[in-house]
């Protein structure tokens, strides 16, 4: 090992983005608890905790720069640093979609409680496992797994198709809580939209590790190796 | 593209010690091609091996072949292939009692040329090809190629070379005695000259081959290890040892 510090330096950017990713995760956690529960108290914590996602985002995004700058990595480093620079975007996405849905769970708590046609905690868990695994097979460099969460994405959107055809549908039928079907709609197409990024992630760990482009369906090619 | 160089099972012997251990690789007319890996791997040997300067060490030999815009090297007149096939090294090397003129049409006068004329536009041509023209047009009998900073000492160096109209230039580090100014001018130079002629250069500086050339040779204790595009070479290398070499795991 020749360059000791730069290594170093790789495992610190790693220990940022990891703390980043504990906390956009905590984000999402809390905002779909917060949906079960119609606990303001939740919202709130979500809210308050975006500040400081946002820094950790630059935080991440300065040191990752500075390592291209000052270290200038080559192959599998400059892979790792850039799979970094856009998983350090993901997770703020997903912090904001997490502010979203608190801010939805808010409205929907000033409003009667309704039965709502769409089962947002199912899809919330199936969108955190997705999150859950996209981290794992970045922490363990594990493609296989990265895989699968790209694998999980249909099955969101699916989802999330379901929920606005029955929640339109019900707007129809029961136009006074109309308001709380579109605060849910508007909640399942965040976590729709956090399973994005979810796969975004997998798709960065897939070209860290392997140097293969998957996205926008490249890498079906891989699907069997 | 066509094949400038092929060379084919090219190995190479400091007395009894085997230094390249059969290398095969073909490179492209009109492109650059880099040859990295630690000291000692033999890159240096391998570019000195293309136009025969490593016989010129006691008890150093090569066999194997290496075909020059077709000719077999190892089969001609080592004055032809050099006429072929230029070199510059590390260290600027201009004839130092010689003037700049001078040290330009010193390979063309050891080839015969003496016509006034020719030697003129060939030392004109030939300094406006290395990018030094301008800097010494005025100067060019008056001062020593000793006089001029070592950036324009290795331009002069390459100018000298290209007098003698070379299919293919071997550098071999170029530019790791120069400033980032001077070197900035080489790399610029060695794009000019890929619309003329090929290159092969051996750089320590991995930045440098990655600016420069089109092609990347990994070599490693006498083994081309690699050799790909680039590109390919410096974000996604095949071999793992390739990898370990230029992300510093080892070397």
């Amino acid at each position: 090992m020749t360059r000791i510090r730069f290594h170093q330096e790789l495992d610190d950017l790693k220990h940022r983005i990891l703390a980043m990713a504990g906390m956009a995760e905590q984000a999402i956690d809390l905002s779909v608890q917060a949906y079960a529960q119609r606990d303001p108290a939740l919202c709130q914590r979500v809210l308050n905790n975006e500040g400081a996602i946002n820094r950790a985002e630059r935080e991440v995004d300065e040191f990752a720069i500075d390592l291209l700058a000052m270290q200038q990595p080559m192959a599998v480093d400059l892979r790792f640093i850039l799979a970094v620079i856009k998983i350090n975007a993901d997770l703020e996405r997903v912090g904001d979609q997490a502010v979203n849905i608190a801010q939805r769970v808010l409205n929907m708590i000033g409003l009667p409680a309704s039965e709502l046609p769409v089962d947002i905690p199912a899809m919330a868990t199936k969108v955190r496992a997705m999150v859950r695994d996209a981290l794992r097979s970045f922490i363990e460099g594990d493609t296989e797994l990265a895989k699968h969460v790209l694998e999980g994405d249909d099955e969101i959107d699916a989802m999330n198709h379901e929920a606005f055809a029955s929640l339109s549908q019900y707007m129809q039928s029961e136009p006074g809580n109309a308001a709380q079907a579109l605060d849910a709609l508007s909640v399942a197409r965040n976590l729709e939209r956090v399973a994005d990024h979810a796969t975004n992630i997998a798709e960065d760990v897939i070209f860290w590790v392997r140097g293969a482009d998957v996205r926008h369906g490249a890498g079906q090619s891989l699907a069997g190796s | 593209m066509p094949t400038a160089v092929e060379v084919r099972d090219l190995k190479a012997w400091f007395g009894k010690t085997e230094a390249l251990h059969g290398i095969n690789i073909a490179v492209e007319s009109n492109h650059a091609t880099a040859v990295i890996g630690p000291s000692g791997c033999g890159k240096s040997t391998f570019v000195r091996c293309l136009n025969r300067m490593h016989e010129t060490i006691p008890e150093a030999r090569a066999e194997g072949q290496v075909k020059v815009g077709g000719m077999d090297i190892y089969d001609a007149p080592a004055v032809d292939v050099r006429r072929k096939v230029g070199m510059v090294f590390q260290k600027p090397n201009p004839f130092p009692s010689m003037s700049i003129y001078d040290n330009v049409a010193a390979g063309l006068k050891l080839n015969g040329t003496s016509n006034r004329k020719t030697l003129d536009e060939a030392v004109e041509r030939s300094l406006r090809q290395a990018a030094l023209w301008e800097e010494v047009k005025d100067v060019l009998k008056k001062k020593s190629g000793a006089s001029l900073s070592g950036g324009q000492q290795q331009r002069l160096c390459i100018a000298r070379a290209l007098a003698v109209d070379p299919e293919v230039m071997l550098m071999d580090e170029p530019a790791s005695a120069l400033d980032p100014i001077s070197t900035a001018k080489i790399e610029d130079l060695i794009f000019e000259l890929k619309q003329k002629l090929t290159i092969v250069i051996v750089t320590h500086n991995m930045q440098q081959a990655s600016r420069v050339a089109e092609y990347t040779g990994f070599f490693l204790m006498g083994h081309l290890v690699e050799f790909d595009r680039t590109e390919k070479i410096f974000t996604n290398p095949s071999d793992k040892r390739t990898e370990d070499y230029i992300t510093g795991r080892f070397g």
